[in-house]
């Protein structure tokens, strides 16, 4: 029994020593793509939350119309859209992972501005009455008195939209963006083993994004602690 | 002080407010009576653009509140406003609850506005709570607290609407004394309320709103002793 043992992790040994160096790129490249992917996702959603927020109607459809199309149509069509089309639209070559940044973080934004949106609209009207009487202008109030308590409602839906982030950035690696689940397939090609890379890819986003939902955890825990609202 | 000329407002096809005309000079104190959906709380806010009228003029210290030309804004900082439901920010603590809009709007220095804010929670006996969040306040703390938020702004008129009708009753009466020593105290006020105790001690002038149109309008003896149209009547046997 304990000869089997041995024998199996003496073949793993071998194996991960062989084949970590693929699994270490692939996991900076998915962990470089998930990050831009979240800031640009971020910053174009606050974006799209306040165009559509807007009273003014030419402003608030193009927002509608792009956060509908993006949710409705797959992630995957969108990446051969952006992979092949934007090249051709622009005629400039961009590198692969930039495009990649681009098709994730164009479809995070469209969910991440509805989580936005619904936060700062879960909070009650009078708190911006009372803000707009006391003299402070709609932005002032929003920066002040909206956002702040909105952050704290959207923050475990922000967190979960990051995971899904990086669980979903897997998906670059079928237009050959050397990604951790890119690395993964070709270290199976090479090692004619099927499931054992898996289980280290596994592995490895599973670490990524636990991390991640702690952290996140942690920042809600901080900011419910600093004031006594129960 | 403010003059209200013809003023309409309609949510919809629902025409809330139809043809108000008032004046209210400085120093009074106005309380605005009447049945639910008459209109007065609707009236109340539009005085200082929270409803936007769909017709009418409203001219604020000579200044018409009414005309897009016109910053609402500045207008807004002479006027207090205290809602039914208090609407403290509940992320800050009472102190920045009151001292945010003087150092924001009005730039003024932090410590001249802590002092300022120590002062009114002195006046209002509430100097213990000043690092206190909101959750950990009574119903009539809160609403003492913002009427102090709204005296921080050293507006020139408050607006009251309906501020104890969700209190629990024996927290109306702090709220009341509050408001009588500010009426007392000289300052214009105008309050929607279902208190007739209060609007009988305290008010210059009653005003009877029904329907969205000011049915009756006089002293408090004037309206409650002798009414004489018999829509007042019939809501004053009701309350009375």
């Amino acid at each position: 029994m304990a000869n089997i043992m041995m024998y199996y992790i003496t073949i793993y040994m071998e194996f991960i020593q062989k084949y970590y160096k693929f699994f270490i790129n692939g996991t900076k490249i998915t962990l470089f793509l998930s990050f831009f992917g979240v800031i640009f996702g971020v910053a174009i959603g606050i974006f799209l939350a306040l165009m559509k927020m807007s009273k003014k109607s030419f402003i608030r459809v193009p927002a509608s119309a792009y956060i509908e199309v993006v949710r409705g149509t797959p992630l995957l069509v969108q990446l051969f859209m952006i992979y092949y089309g934007l090249p051709m639209l622009t005629g400039i070559e961009f590198p692969d992972i930039l495009l990649g940044i681009i098709a994730v973080s164009f479809n995070s934004s469209a969910y991440v501005s509805e989580i936005i949106r619904a936060g700062i609209q879960s909070i009650d009207k009078g708190q911006m009455e009372a803000a707009r009487s006391l003299g402070m202008t709609h932005s002032m109030a929003m920066r002040y008195i909206v956002i702040p308590q909105a952050f704290k409602n959207i923050l475990p839906a922000l967190g979960n939209e990051f995971i899904v982030l990086v669980k979903e950035s897997a998906i670059v690696s079928v237009v050959g963006i050397y990604d951790l689940m890119y690395q993964t397939d070709t270290v199976r090609g090479n090692s004619y083993k099927p499931f054992a890379p898996l289980v280290v890819a596994a592995i490895i986003y599973f670490i990524i994004t636990f991390t991640l939902s702690k952290l996140v955890g942690n920042l809600e825990r901080r900011l419910s602690a600093s004031d006594s609202r129960n | 002080m403010i003059h209200v000329t013809n003023l309409n407002k309609s949510f919809g096809s629902l025409h809330v407010l139809k043809g108000i005309d008032e004046h209210i000079k400085k120093g009074e104190v106005v309380v605005i009576i009447g049945p639910s959906g008459s209109g007065k709380s609707t009236f109340l806010r539009c005085l200082n653009l929270l409803e936007y009228p769909t017709s009418g003029e409203i001219v604020f210290e000579g200044v018409s509140i009414t005309d897009s030309k016109n910053d609402v804004n500045k207008q807004r900082e002479k006027m207090g406003m205290v809602f039914q439901q208090f609407n403290l920010f509940p992320h800050m603590t009472v102190s920045e609850n009151i001292t945010l809009s003087p150092i924001k709007v009005k730039k003024m220095e932090k410590e001249e506005a802590q002092k300022i804010a120590m002062n009114l929670l002195n006046r209002i006996g509430l100097e213990d709570k000043a690092h206190a969040y909101p959750n950990q306040l009574s119903g009539g703390q809160k609403q003492r607290i913002a009427i102090a938020r709204a005296l921080a702004m050293s507006p020139d008129v408050m607006l009251f609407d309906e501020p104890t009708s969700a209190l629990d009753p024996e927290m109306v009466g702090e709220v009341l004394d509050v408001m009588k020593e500010l009426a007392s105290d000289g300052m214009t006020m105008v309050v929607v309320t279902h208190e007739m105790g209060f609007a009988k001690e305290v008010a210059s002038r009653v005003v009877f709103m029904d329907g969205g149109q000011i049915v009756e309008e006089g002293s408090p003896k004037e309206i409650f002793e002798n009414p004489k149209h018999p829509r007042t009547k019939d809501f004053l046997g009701k309350v009375l």
